[in-house]
């Protein structure tokens, strides 16, 4: 078989695993720009999907496609490090507030630019958990969908696909141009490449070579370009995009703080599990 | 009026208990609406199926019975619901937050143009005004859910599109049979009329289910563990007590990603909602995420050595101590105490 030419849709999102109590405000609410900035785990399970089908078809080529602010570079370049051959950013103040059929929107469309064979995603993002992104993308482009993907291989011009389901696995079989979206279950990615780190150490968009000492950086290595493109590079209507062309609108964010009951508090002396266990009993909770 | 619809999913023939559920909330926000609860299922030889539906109060069971739709794909099962939906215009859908939930939802969502909320804790009916516009929008559906990894509770509208969307975890809402003999209206759903050939072009090669071992939503008593119990050898610790206590082992959504215990057992906003007599929570710091599905419980124990962990605010007890030392003396007392 020729090679492919594979889509890795990867997310930059805010490390939600684990708030600490220095991402805590005062009032008990989360500091969002103290978490750290991460790819997005299930996407990183995707990309390894494109790696080893890369790996085994040569002519393969993968291309990281992230929709963010500028910061959202460090998605592609993580990607660059780990094999991937290039990667596009697609930024622009227009994309600010998209709900998920916005960004799917946008996402279509730079898709249809780079016409890939396949596009691999992450089942969902740990930021807003909905895994609506991948199918929703599938629907646009008028192309089937293959979910929960943890195994992937090609018999013939077919993709064979194993999927994790809540009870169990289903294993389908799907012709390209195809979207998949890989589960946490799948293979981890490989970890990045130290020549590869070397080669990708300045790949840079423009807008951050703007803001860089540009000169300095361009003469020092050989400039590693990345795509960078906004609503007119890939034609989008800006009514579709952002808050006004997302059919959810938030009316309310309540921050949660969690209201005290009187708790009794205990000891891990024998004494007070005893106690407790006999207290247990009487009010009939167990036994 | 335009009706309420609810999608819903059979397992081997039979209605899964998320789709009754949502019936049973479907019914009454259609009584807040004044409309009417429509049902829509899919599959093959499922004839009479609707006498199972019509208990929850559903006034129209819209049936599509075709050998295509035997199990669920993607492309045929979108294709249905979105004929259906232009040609029925609901005014709100709902669907269990399944995984077959979760890959129709948002096709479909896609093809309509119109707004989708993934797992939804509470949904309700209220007025929307928008101040741009100086519009008052009247009985929208509220979507709430937690976001942002349970830290915070959005209410989601859609002022402008239809059908509103939305799926729900099971167990997050009641199921509650309205009428044995309520009697609704079957429509058949001519299924060629909306299924393309190029809908089948996804082939399902094999299909291995599991009965379901967990049941973790009918326990009555749960030892539920997170990612403070170290390892997973510390979490088996408490299969011992769940078995002594006559309870089921959960876990929350860190213990599951580290790998101590299967999807099957987490509690939470994506994992199973519980309302057991009694929550003993093991190393559980109880981010929203989690208590969103377990803060109804009974009475709450909370064993960890964290004071300041969030669980110990929603607890009756609060052990602070190490969780591999409390377990076996719970073990020990409830030994020499039960009768």
């Amino acid at each position: 078989m020729k090679g492919i030419k594979i889509v890795v849709l990867a997310k930059q999102v805010p490390d939600t695993r684990n708030v600490g109590p220095d991402a805590m405000k005062a009032d008990g609410t989360v500091n969002r720009s103290a978490l750290p900035a991460i790819f997005n785990p299930e996407d990183l399970n995707a990309l390894e999907q494109a790696l080893r089908i890369k790996e085994q078809y040569e002519g393969t080529t993968v291309t990281v496609l992230t929709m963010g602010p500028g910061r959202a570079a460090e998605i592609i370049r993580e990607g660059l490090y780990r094999g991937a051959d290039d990667g596009v950013l697609l930024t622009d103040r227009a994309f600010a507030g998209s709900d998920t059929l916005a960004t799917s929107y946008a996402l279509t469309l730079a898709i249809r630019r780079l016409e890939p064979d396949l596009v691999l995603g992450g089942r969902q993002a740990i930021d807003g958990d909905t895994a609506q992104v991948g199918p929703q993308v599938a629907e646009k482009l008028g192309w089937p969908q293959v979910t929960y993907a943890e195994e992937m291989h090609f018999e013939n011009d077919k993709l064979v696909v194993r999927r994790r389901l809540e009870r169990g696995v289903e294993t389908v079989s799907a012709p390209l141009p195809l979207v998949v979206t890989v589960n946490g279950t799948a293979p981890a990615c490989r970890y990045r490449h130290a020549r590869l780190v070397m080669k990708y150490k300045y790949a840079r968009t423009d807008t951050e070579l703007q803001a860089e000492n540009a000169d300095y950086i361009a003469t020092s290595r050989p400039l590693m370009p990345i795509t960078e493109w906004g609503t007119e590079a890939v034609g989008a209507d800006p009514e579709q995009l952002g808050l006004s062309g997302s059919p959810t609108k938030v009316k309310k964010i309540d921050n949660v703080i969690l209201q005290s009951k009187q708790a009794k508090q205990l000891t891990s002396s024998d004494r007070d599990i005893e106690a407790l266990v006999k207290e247990l009993f009487e009010s009939h909770t167990i036994g | 009026m335009n009706s309420l619809f609810v999608f819903c999913e059979l397992d081997e023939g039979k209605p899964v208990d998320v789709s009754l559920e949502l019936l049973t909330k479907g019914r009454s926000l259609a009584n807040a609406l004044g409309c009417r609860l429509e049902a829509v299922v899919l599959g093959s030889g499922i004839e009479g199926i609707e006498k199972e539906l019509f208990p929850y109060g559903t006034d129209v069971v819209h049936l599509a019975d075709d050998p295509v739709l035997e199990h669920y794909r993607t492309m045929p099962y979108t294709s249905v619901i979105t004929g259906l939906f232009r040609q029925e215009q609901p005014q709100i859908a709902l669907m269990g937050a399944t995984t077959t939930g979760r890959d129709l939802g948002p096709r479909v969502s896609s093809a309509l143009h119109s707004g989708l909320t993934a797992d939804c804790t509470a949904l309700e009916i209220g007025d929307h005004y928008d101040r741009k516009t100086d519009t008052t929008y009247k009985n929208l559906l509220y979507q709430i859910r937690p976001a942002f990894g349970g830290n915070i509770i959005a209410t989601i509208i859609n002022p402008d599109h239809r059908p509103q969307m939305a799926t729900v975890r099971e167990g997050v809402m009641k199921k509650e049979i309205v009428n044995r003999n309520y009697r609704g209206e079957l429509k058949k759903i001519n299924v060629s009329d909306f299924i393309k050939p190029e809908d089948l072009t996804v082939e399902i090669i094999e299909r291995h289910m599991e009965a379901r071992r967990v049941d973790i939503k009918s326990a009555q008593i749960i030892v539920s563990g997170g990612y403070g119990m170290g390892s997973r050898e510390n979490f088996n610790m408490l299969y011992d007590l769940a078995s002594v206590l006559g309870g089921e082992v959960a876990a929350s959504r860190a213990a599951v990603d580290a790998g101590f215990a299967g999807h099957e057992r987490q509690v939470g906003q994506t994992g199973v909602t519980v309302r057991p007599k009694l929550y003993i929570a093991c190393g559980i710091s109880g981010q929203i995420q989690h208590t969103a599905g377990m803060s109804q419980s009974g009475k709450i124990i909370a064993i960890n050595n964290d004071a300041m962990a969030p669980i110990n605010s929603l607890a009756d007890y609060v052990i602070n101590g190490d969780v591999a030392d409390i377990i076996p003396k719970l073990i020990k007392h409830y030994k020499a105490n039960a009768r």
